[in-house]
């Protein structure tokens, strides 16, 4: 890099003002995603296409710089130098359209005075609703450059540009003015907070004090750091209270104040407002269209991921079959060769045959997030959810859960309020993801019988639903629960912005689709390769010897081959003289016999081999650590009507659900799950030493509710320490879940039994 | 009276807030006393509510909007 210390322009904004747009037009293909430190939001930086030596920060999107969520703390602790060096300038990207809001964090930006340059987007989208912005009388009444844009078509971008490459000098002096009784107070409380905590540069002293003030958040902020400082605030507060003094509306109401007449003076009304947007909503959130519309965006987005993702993700399992096997047959017969393929490919393939659904998942969230939807569909949705302790914009995430728990659990973000976020997360893993589906589907065909109920569903597409009524049923009682007792604090509020319907950009769409995906791909992917090493460890080892069932298969065949070959020898021997000649012709029907001996000989050692393979693959997981855990489980799950077997597939179930499966083809010698016929036979055929049978629909369906409930995914419980920063969170989300899935299991056993079924 | 209060098709103007609560926010948003408002129309439920302010929507949930006291126009 050319200069050591590069420029650092920190990009700032409204949600929906098309910050994004512009920041990828600024770095174009130079990005970088990470994450800020100590939490999860992403950082994501870029370098200034043609100028390497100036960095662009995008900041999250916030309305204000009040820290109350996460987003705010960020964008506030960027600004202001807390966690990383201060920027050298701000570009502060606000809508045309909506001048007087968005101006708002541009007047709390000035007052940190950093370099400051507005980027006034969007004025088409402003033109078109009938407003015209003098962009130069707004230059002049604020006191900062101000560059009229439309980031879309790209138009503005090397006027930011060239000013980008030119720092303006930074804003001085406050310009609004605060209520009188406020401001008398303030000089004194901002000396206290600079003896008390002398660091904080003076620039942002005065911004501290007057969100101290109006925020108990920020109070408790500094209680251990400045407690003489906390201790005057709640003085002067007290003061105010008793003197009637509205002390929480003073920064506002006086920015507001301020703005209001700006705005009046720089635009100008050329035509009556458009009313598409308005039009629009009409039917879109309509009393009865809205839900229905709802309803069948729904559908189609289930539909998308349940069956247009299958074509790819079947030709990821040809491509992860194709790879385990091309490794097979280059490498040497080793251990390290079995790690290589059975664990890492094999483990890193369960995450990547997600990708297309998940690819298709972000590709419509980011749709709905474009055209400004996602926000109607939280809208529409609120009502109910709020009855369950969640709030509307908890929809999305849980119903991208349903496809995959990890993108929900990832869109549970677009949440601002902490509290709803967290027991959004907490209960996604309860949605029926996509892993679940090969699950249920092969102990339904083989349990549940295909008889119609009222000769209109059958009970097998019955059991099926079942199943994801009862996860969503589950979700909301945990919710209920998790909000009045274990996750209390923050006030549950829904205050959010019902942006105008914008046509979306496909490739804006399909790049955030991308970038999302990748992230997804390498946070799990990395978590997953690690974790698959070791259960492949624990499903090899201890490695036991070749006996039991193999070894004696092997020598029952090998009788089996001998006995037919002899059997063969002896009608040669019949006709044939004592130099060993035959006596009759070729075709004589002993000899034909003979060869057709010889031929089943040859076919039985053949297919013998695949047996005893699989008879010693089933030995080996029976005796290693996975399947002495399943046996030492078994007295536990025996209530549930699961045995050793059911129970070691739980244990590998762990990874990921679907991994349940190929443990158990493997258990019952039918191969790794490929021929779910053949394994489906087994399960039907198996008996207890008593010869009653292991699985009865009844067990099925125990097991089925298990799956519903039980959180065997290491991929959700890696995202979710990821998205809540601690370890503490998921280890509740698995305790929990597991508990309500054993107690679920035990119920619908020991209750079935009860009532004589099974 | 309160913004919950107003119907669908009704404006008011804010005089005040009871109480704290999210009002921080509420007020960060524009809607602070002096703020004109319309109530656009109410989610399919009837609950949240979707206000104009400012020349924007926002959508409140009436439990907040109980808490804003408005005059009507």
């Amino acid at each position: 890099m050319a200069d050591p210390q590069p420029l650092r322009v920190a990009l700032a904004g409204n949600p929906n003002v098309g910050k994004t747009t512009l920041f990828n037009r600024l770095t174009g293909r130079h990005q970088r995603v990470a994450n800020f430190p100590g939490v999860t939001v992403e950082r994501v930086s870029g370098t200034l296409t043609g100028a390497p030596d100036v960095e662009i920060i995008d900041l999250p999107g916030t309305y204000s710089l009040t820290p109350r969520s996460v987003d705010e703390r960020i964008a506030y602790d960027m600004l202001t130098g807390r966690i990383e060096r201060k920027p050298d300038l701000v570009v502060c990207v606000v809508d045309a359209a909506n001048l007087e809001r968005n101006l708002y964090l541009v007047s709390q930006i000035m007052d940190l005075a950093l370099p400051l340059v507005v980027a006034l987007n969007m004025v088409d989208a402003a033109t078109s609703n009938g407003l015209e912005v003098n962009s130069e009388q707004l230059s002049n009444a604020l006191g900062v450059p101000v560059v009229p844009l439309i980031a879309t078509q790209g138009e503005g971008i090397e006027e930011l540009t060239a000013q980008l490459e030119n720092v303006p000098t930074p804003p001085e002096g406050r310009k609004w003015e605060l209520m009188d009784a406020v401001s008398k107070r303030v000089p004194q409380l901002v000396d206290e907070l600079a003896a008390e905590a002398p660091d904080l540069p003076h620039q942002q002293r005065f911004l501290e004090v007057l969100h101290a003030l109006a925020e108990d958040q920020v109070l408790d902020y500094w209680r251990n750091t400045a407690p003489r400082f906390v201790e005057q605030v709640e003085a002067v507060r007290q003061d105010f209270t008793a003197r009637n003094v509205a002390f929480r509306h003073a920064e506002v109401a006086g920015r507001y104040a301020w703005l209001g007449q700006i705005v009046r003076r720089v635009t100008t009304r050329i035509k009556g407002p458009s009313s598409v947007s308005d039009r629009i909503d009409a039917v879109v959130t309509h009393r009865v269209a809205g839900p229905f519309l709802f309803l069948l965006i729904l559908v189609l987005i289930f539909q998308a991921i349940f069956s247009w993702a299958t074509p790819a993700m079947d030709l990821v399992e040809t491509a992860v079959g194709w790879l385990s096997a091309a490794a097979q047959s280059v490498l040497p017969d080793h251990m390290l060769t079995d790690l290589l393929t059975d664990g890492i490919i094999a483990g890193v393939g369960n995450v990547v045959i997600f990708l297309p659904q998940i690819l298709l998942l972000f590709f419509f969230l980011g749709l709905m997030e474009d055209t400004g939807y996602m926000a109607r569909s939280a809208f529409i949705m609120d009502r109910i959810m709020k009855r369950v302790g969640l709030s509307g914009g908890s929809v999305l995430p849980l119903l991208s859960s349903f496809a995959c728990a990890i993108p929900g659990i990832m869109a549970a973000r677009t949440l601002d309020n902490e509290r709803d976020r967290l027991i959004t997360i907490m209960v996604a893993p309860l949605m029926s993801c996509s892993a679940r589906l090969p699950v249920y589907t092969l102990f339904i065909a083989a349990f549940i019988p295909q008889q119609q109920v009222l000769g209109l569903v059958g009970f097998q597409g019955l059991t099926m639903f079942s199943m994801y009524l009862l996860g969503i049923g589950m979700a909301f009682i945990a919710a209920a629960v998790l909000k009045r007792y274990v996750i209390k604090g923050g006030q549950n509020y829904f205050v959010m912005e019902l942006p105008p319907y914008r046509r979306p950009r496909l490739s804006q769409v399909l790049r955030r689709m991308i970038t999302r995906s990748g992230v997804f791909a390498r946070r799990a992917g990395k978590i997953i390769f690690g974790l698959s090493i070791v259960l492949w460890f624990l499903a090899s080892f201890p490695k036991g010897p070749p006996v039991d069932t193999a070894a004696s298969l092997e020598t029952e065949t090998v009788q089996e081959r001998d006995a037919l070959l002899a059997q063969a020898a002896q009608l040669v021997s019949l006709h044939s003289d004592a130099q060993g000649n035959l006596t009759v012709d070729d075709d004589h029907p002993d000899l034909v016999t003979a060869r057709s001996l010889e031929v089943q000989a040859a076919e039985l050692i053949a297919t013998a081999t695949d047996s005893i393979q699989f008879a010693a693959q089933a030995h080996q997981i029976r005796n290693s650590l996975i399947g002495r855990f399943g046996r030492l489980l078994e007295p536990a799950m025996q209530p549930l009507g699961f045995d050793w077997k059911i129970s070691a597939g739980l244990v590998t179930a762990f990874a990921a659900r679907e991994v349940i499966i190929s443990t158990l083809g493997i258990i019952y010698s039918v191969g790794d799950g490929d021929d779910s016929v053949a394994l489906r036979d087994a399960l039907k055929a198996d008996r207890y030493a008593d010869g009653s049978p292991v699985f009865t629909p009844l067990v099925a369906i125990s097991l089925l509710v298990f799956f519903v409930f039980a959180l065997q995914c290491m991929s959700t419980l890696a995202i979710a320490r990821r998205e809540t920063g601690t370890w503490r969170w998921p280890i509740v989300m698995w305790l929990y879940m597991t508990a309500i899935a054993y107690v679920a299991s035990l119920i619908v056993y020991q209750g079935g039994r009860a009532i004589g079924l099974g | 009276m309160t913004l919950k209060d107003l119907r669908p098709g009704e404006s008011g103007t804010v005089t005040g807030y009871e109480g704290l609560g999210p009002a921080g926010r509420l007020m960060e948003m524009g809607l602070i006393p002096g703020t004109e408002v319309l109530v656009v129309r109410l989610a399919p439920m009837g609950d949240p509510m979707d206000l104009k302010v400012r020349g924007y929507h926002l959508s409140i949930r009436k439990r907040e909007a109980a808490r804003i006291y408005v005059e009507k126009a």
